[in-house]
């Protein structure tokens, strides 16, 4: 298992994307911190990093892994040794390199300028929506063939959680307007880890707007211990169901 | 004639010089002492425990502590109840009255009176603080009141002014009282440097109290912030409103205002920094409008109001309104989200800015869609919005946004 996680990690870095990808962060941070001189603009900035960037390099980053390593795998699966080591190690690899990424390449900038609570949970954020992206990346290609089929679905994943979802969500809002739809909206917050690591930060940065008449609900609700613990739970979920489909086909597929 | 008249004058002048200084001691009745004293005497209290309540002054006098005695109410009714002119409080520490809306129980009550003042008094636990109907001319200063009530209706008032004319109401704290001040059908009053926190209602509430002045004075974490009706001609200048949250709370709410203008105050992690409707004719301007939730709720009911050379930074929202009628004017201020770009080179934007965003008023319309705030679906809806407005209100704009924030000398920006 530790061997080939540490061939797959190996593999990983040597193929560049990972530096990139690191650089990438660094020059975005850094960017974001010279711009802006307060922190909560630096957050605001960072999250929307965060929520969009973020989870569509995981997304296709895992799902070109996957294919760009696929003889590695079958070559792997033709030796005695687990198929469930096999794939935990390709998820483990990427799942590390990607958070890596984040930590490294935020991290450096938040040394030198500094950082508080609102942009470490951010990072929780980014490396929790890189391990459901990832998640969703692999179930994707163990289910097809196709490299260029698998993106599609990747990227299809990301579209809708990060807006076809939201806009599904403003409709039903507004077409049921006259009804109270406070737990409603609290409900389909949870089938969606974008919203949900959204809705997380909201709590830390828009606070005032959120002591509004409804958003006193939600604040309510996301402040209390049983919401905290909820909401991470559910993240969890997020990040666990993909990979757990994904390993229950791959333990069966036909290669 | 007149020299004759001068003379009375003098004569009737001096001759309350013969007032006397009366010294109590802890314990000793301080009625008796009032009873028996002459016009003009001061009653200097020792210090010490003085339980007494109901104490009824009609001539002049001078009520004075030594390192503040406490004069102590037992939790019956008010304390002192003053009708007359040239009465003086200073020094003296007032605690529990009685509680109880019947007759309204005060630490001081104040009626039909003149000329008189309070000065440096410790209010504790009273229902009531400083109470004053039909009176004029009053100094209020230095007072410290606390309440502990837990609820609304457990306490009364702080500063509490019915139908007075010309006083001044200035450095004083209050805390934990339903309304900080409260004034209705007060005029030509001036507030100035009072600290008013945490009350259970409005720290600063008004009604029918025209040409008064409010200056340099801080409202903090007020349960449903400060709240101003049906007046005329105020002048709010250099307050600074914060940290009122809540669903139902304003740094001001302002209803019904008229002619007014308000000026320099710093509006600071509010849910809603101003709320206004009905209201006239009011200019704002020099104010900072930092970390609200809304800066500004600008009912379609208000018009021909100015909002110039204002700083908005960070505010959730900037603005929001209920309808698409804009009769105001927004000029000169400087927005922290305006993206535009200035060629000419002369500090102000060349493209106007539309502080209302769709999604402002999405939320405004439904409240619970607040919960997709900051999603990528909003930002792109309020994107395409801004190129193409078609739902926010087409009037609502800054022709002249400023590209660099105004320097008001205070110490946050």
């Amino acid at each position: 298992m530790f061997k080939l996680l540490k061939y797959s990690l190996y593999d990983i870095v040597k193929s560049r994307f990972a530096i990139l990808y690191t650089i990438f962060m660094i020059l975005v941070a850094v960017s974001i911190y010279q711009v802006s001189e307060d922190m909560s603009k630096v957050s605001l900035s960072l999250l929307n990093i965060m929520l969009m960037i973020v989870p569509l390099i995981a997304a296709v980053f895992a799902t070109t892994h996957f294919f760009n390593n696929l003889e590695f795998t079958e070559l792997m699966l033709a030796q005695p040794v687990k198929r469930r080591d096999v794939f935990l190690s390709q998820v483990l690899a990427v799942v590390i390199m990607l958070s890596a990424a984040i930590v490294i390449g935020f991290g450096i900038p938040m040394i030198l300028w500094g950082a508080d609570s609102t942009v470490l949970t951010l990072l929780g954020i980014g490396i929790a929506l890189s391990v459901v992206f990832a998640g969703l990346a692999f179930l994707a290609s163990v289910l097809t063939r196709d490299k260029a089929k698998a993106i599609g679905i990747s990227l299809s994943f990301w579209i809708y959680f990060s807006l076809i979802y939201d806009g599904f969500v403003l409709y039903l809002i507004y077409s049921f307007a006259d009804y109270p739809l406070e737990k409603t909206t609290l409900g389909l917050v949870f089938f969606n880890p974008v919203d949900l690591g959204r809705i997380i930060m909201l709590m830390q940065l828009d606070i005032s707007a959120l002591m509004g008449y409804t958003g006193a609900f939600f604040q309510n609700f996301f402040g209390s211990a049983k919401g905290i613990l909820l909401s991470s739970a559910m993240m969890l979920l997020w990040m666990l169901w993909p990979l757990g489909v994904a390993m229950r086909v791959f333990r069966k597929k036909d290669f | 004639m007149k020299a004759i008249f001068t003379l009375i004058l003098t004569v009737l002048m001096a001759f309350p010089s013969g007032a006397e200084t009366i010294r109590l001691r802890a314990g000793q009745s301080i009625k008796e002492a009032v009873n028996n004293a002459s016009d003009g005497d001061t009653l200097l209290l020792s210090s010490g425990l003085y339980q007494e309540n109901e104490i009824i002054i009609r001539k002049p006098l001078t009520i004075l502590g030594e390192s503040f005695p406490i004069i102590d109410g037992r939790d019956k009714g008010n304390i002192f109840l003053v009708a007359g002119e040239n009465i003086h409080f200073k020094g003296i520490k007032i605690i529990n009255t009685g509680k109880s809306n019947m007759d309204d129980s005060a630490g001081i009550k104040f009626f039909d009176s003149k000329n008189c003042s309070v000065d440096n008094v410790q209010l504790e636990n009273t229902f009531f603080g400083l109470h004053f109907s039909n009176s004029s001319n009053m100094t209020i200063t230095n007072n410290h009141l606390v309440s502990t009530a837990e609820k609304e209706y457990q306490t009364g008032n702080g500063i509490h002014l019915w139908k007075c004319k010309d006083s001044h109401i200035e450095k004083n704290y209050v805390k934990g009282h339903r309304d900080g001040i409260y004034l209705e059908f007060v005029t030509n009053t001036v507030s100035q440097g009072n600290f008013i926190e945490e009350n259970n209602r409005y720290g600063l509430h008004f009604m029918f109290s025209h040409d008064n002045s409010y200056i340099k004075n801080t409202f903090k974490k007020n349960g449903a912030g400060v709240a101003v009706m049906y007046t005329k001609n105020v002048l709010m200048k250099e307050n600074i409103f914060e940290e009122n949250e809540g669903p139902s709370s304003y740094g001001i709410l302002l209803k019904d205002i008229s002619d007014s203008e308000v000026v320099g105050n710093i509006f600071r992690k509010n849910t809603i920094g101003i709320y206004m409707e009905g209201s006239s004719r009011t200019i704002f301007k020099n104010n900072s409008f930092n970390n609200n939730g809304w800066a500004l709720k600008l009912m379609a009911s208000c018009d021909q109001n100015t909002f110039e050379a204002n700083n908005f930074f960070a505010n959730t929202f900037d603005i929001s309104t209920n309808g698409s009628l804009v009769l105001n004017k927004l000029q000169e201020n400087y927005w922290d989200k305006y993206e535009g770009y200035d060629l000419d080179k002369d500090k102000i934007g060349d493209i106007p800015y539309r502080p209302i965003s769709l999604f402002s008023v999405i939320v405004e319309k439904i409240p619970s869609a607040v919960i997709l705030w900051r999603s990528f679906m909003v930002t792109l809806l309020d994107r395409m919005e801004k190129v193409i407005p078609s739902i926010t209100p087409e009037n609502m704009i800054d022709n002249s946004p400023k590209m660099k924030p105004y320097d008001f000398g205070t110490t946050n920006p």
